[in-house]
């Protein structure tokens, strides 16, 4: 069912026979099985945190999902994106750093931040949402991290892997954007050079999915692609 | 080649002369007046690039792509070779043989300099010394000297000789440039002139030329390699054929409007790029004359053979790294021809028209636009054109290149913090001026003349799998390798 490729579903309405094979595909367990995000996320530790082997950071606050139908995702384009990224959807969007429980209310969805930290080197969005049995389709997840770097960092560069589409911040100011129908890759698009604060760096971001699995993975790396490990992500409920 | 007798006597004729003639300049192997026969390796100094050839003199260039007369060297004779051994420039030349006088009685004599600039005061050749004479009935006429400073154990070589018997190798001191004392000749080869020999992988290559030589347009020249573990051979080529019986791969012959290359000079450039200089026999394009080219050097399953310099045309720019294409940042436009379904195909086949430019740019921002790399699909928005740019300088073998999107101005520039971008037209700044080399695995290296405010040299990267910039060029990543696909 590869072929079933997320941008194919929504426009497979007319194709009974494949539909209910992508019902079946995406629908393989039970409901009845209780729903969990292990194996995939831990709740995050009141222990700072360094980010992977590779550089990548695990913990994030994740947003419950806000409710955003796409049928497909080839509308994700530059322009498209941008204005929905921009579009404020609760209070203090693009600045809050909140705590885990916290909640936000969008239109008519209460949604909870979750700590956590990502026990694979890229989070998976499509699980945190299917396992609090939450909207996995069509759908926006607005994530937020704190670093202290032990200096200051010139020519870094934020890299960044999502699907489907996302756009990225850091310490308020618009880092790296990716557009289109999207899978994730490590190091797909990455920022210009920036500079990492030395102490405390927010870093901010919001993934946008319409049908398919959603995850991304982020990191720093330096001038020479390398990355950039002796930052540490701070402990969380802090 | 039936004998180097022709040789000398066209040259007498006719190539001394051409040497000293100044014509018009025209489509070319290179700028300028690149007049030249029997070329030697080009050699770098205080950042000119000078060769020598047969006659008196040779060419002098700023830049590598528009030449002139001006390289100063005593001695007259035949086909010199140059190499760069510490502070000194050595230069070998045939004094006599190769039919000049009527026979093959050959001399080789090498000296030193410890710059190639006429006007320094440094300038001037010392220790004149013949290195190697054959007396003109056995089967070896010591004209066509070549040298190799071994890499591996620093000894110094030098290879000479013409299709009068055996091409030979004899030991030089690298101190010197004079012949080590009781050192013996070695056969190495035959039906060759113009050897060359360089160093990669563990294996020497010797090339040489195959052919007839001054015949201009109807010269056959062209440049073949065998190769050996050993720099005293034997060397063998593609086939297994030793080129002591023929033996021999083709780099390069005639192509274009450019007939019989010889006199192959590697020229590396460094950071993997490496290049070769040779002779055409005949330009066509100018009246037949004797030239000089620089040409990339490619590697193919440890072979060398010839690329061509960059020719103008519209283009994909391909990463190494990600496979995807150079392009402008802007909204994607889907095309007619979407979801069909997987059933029976029904309805007439029809072609489906090329996304129409106009159409999709109208909405496209009309100031600088980002520049990212994204999956290859046929757009507007990931075409370039690329041309040369008259009267901007260049670089060895080639001029500067302007990089836009085809059909419009959008011109493709660097930016003072390293990134690139595109914007509404070309200026002719040193910033939308683009060097594009061909490396030696057939990619190319994409580097702006400068960034503004810096000089340090940048070359087109990719930073992520999408996302382009501007950084040190690093020989052993594909990040900064391109493929350039023709439309």
């Amino acid at each position: 069912m590869n072929a079933l490729r997320k941008i194919v579903m929504p426009a497979m309405g007319g194709f009974a026979v494949l539909a209910v094979l992508a019902f079946r595909v995406f629908s393989a367990a039970p409901d009845d099985v209780p729903r969990s995000i292990a194996p995939y996320f831990t709740p995050a530790t009141s222990s700072a945190k360094a980010p992977d082997h590779e550089g990548f950071l695990q913990r994030w606050l994740l947003l419950e999902p806000i409710n955003k139908p796409n049928r497909t995702n080839t509308v994700f384009t530059d322009t498209y994106v941008r204005n929905v990224m921009n579009t404020e959807y609760f209070p203090n969007q693009f600045t809050v750093i909140p705590q885990s429980g916290d909640k936000v209310t969008v239109a008519s969805q209460e949604l909870a931040w979750h700590a956590l930290d990502s026990t694979n080197f890229n989070v998976k969005l499509f699980r945190f949402a299917y396992g609090l049995s939450k909207p996995t389709y069509g759908v926006i997840f607005w994530a937020v991290t704190v670093v202290n770097s032990p200096r200051e960092i010139k020519n870094a560069r934020m890299a960044v892997g999502s699907n489907s589409a996302s756009m990225w911040w850091l310490n308020g100011e618009e880092a790296v954007g990716l557009f289109g129908d999207r899978r994730m890759v490590m190091d797909d698009c990455v920022s210009k050079r920036l500079t990492l604060n030395k102490g405390r760096n927010v870093i901010r971001g919001a993934v946008i999915n319409g049908p398919g699995l959603s995850d991304f993975c982020v990191r720093f790396i330096d001038e020479n692609g390398e990355p950039i490990k002796d930052i540490i992500q701070v402990p969380v409920n802090k | 080649m039936k004998s180097r007798i022709l040789a000398a006597g066209v040259l007498l004729a006719a190539a001394v002369p051409i040497l000293l003639s100044l014509g018009p300049s025209g489509p070319s192997a290179l700028n300028g007046e690149p007049y030249i026969h029997d070329p030697s390796t080009i050699m770098v100094c205080d950042g000119k690039f000078y060769t020598f050839g047969t006659g008196s003199g040779g060419l002098v260039s700023d830049d590598g792509w528009t030449w002139r007369s001006g390289a100063v060297r005593p001695g007259g004779g035949l086909a010199p070779d140059a190499i760069k051994i510490g502070d000194r420039y050595y230069v070998a030349y045939a004094s006599k043989g190769g039919g000049m006088s009527g026979g093959h009685a050959g001399a080789i004599t090498t000296m030193w300099t410890k710059t190639l600039d006429p006007k320094s005061p440094d300038f001037g050749f010392h220790d004149d010394s013949v290195v190697v004479t054959t007396d003109g009935v056995e089967d070896c006429d010591a004209i066509d000297p070549a040298f190799l400073l071994d890499p591996i154990d620093g000894r110094l070589w030098l290879t000479y000789g013409t299709f009068f018997g055996y091409i030979r190798i004899i030991e030089l001191d690298p101190k010197t440039g004079k012949r080590v004392p009781g050192n013996q000749p070695v056969n190495i080869a035959i039906d060759m002139e113009a050897t060359a020999m360089m160093y990669r992988d563990g294996w020497y290559y010797l090339l040489g030329t195959h052919g007839t030589c001054c015949d201009g347009a109807n010269s056959t020249y062209n440049i073949r390699v065998g190769r050996s573990r050993k720099v005293t051979g034997p060397f063998l080529d593609n086939m297994g054929m030793d080129t002591l019986k023929g033996g021999g791969k083709l780099v390069v012959a005639a192509s274009g409007r450019f007939v019989g290359p010889g006199h192959f000079g590697l020229l590396d450039l460094g950071d993997g790029v490496q290049k070769f200089s040779c002779h055409y026999e005949a330009d066509l394009d100018r009246s037949g004359r004797s030239v000089l080219d620089i040409r990339p050097l490619l590697w193919k399953d440890g072979w060398p053979l010839a690329g061509d310099n960059f020719q103008e045309g519209a283009y994909e720019i391909q990463s190494e790294r990600s496979g995807y294409a150079l392009e402008l940042a802007v909204d994607f436009v889907r095309m007619a021809g979407g979801m069909r379904g997987f059933g029976p195909p029904g309805g007439p086949v029809t072609p489906i028209p090329p996304q129409d430019l106009a159409e999709v740019s109208k909405n496209w921002p009309t100031g600088t636009i980002d520049i990212r790399i994204g999956d290859y699909m046929v757009r507007p928005h990931q075409k370039w054109t690329i041309t040369p740019v008259s009267n901007a300088g260049g670089y060895p073998g080639s001029p500067y290149f302007k990089i836009v999107i085809a059909g419009t101005d959008r011109t493709l520039t660097a930016t003072a913090n390293g990134e690139v971008v595109a914007v509404p037209a070309f200026a002719g700044s040193p910033e939308q001026l683009w060097r594009i080399d061909q490396l030696t695995d057939g990619a190319y290296r994409i580097m702006p003349k400068s960034m503004p405010n810096s000089t340090e040299p940048m070359a087109l990267t990719a930073a992520g799998r999408s996302t382009p910039t501007l950084a040190k060029f690093d020989p052993k990543s594909d990040k900064a390798r391109w493929n350039l696909r023709r439309l």
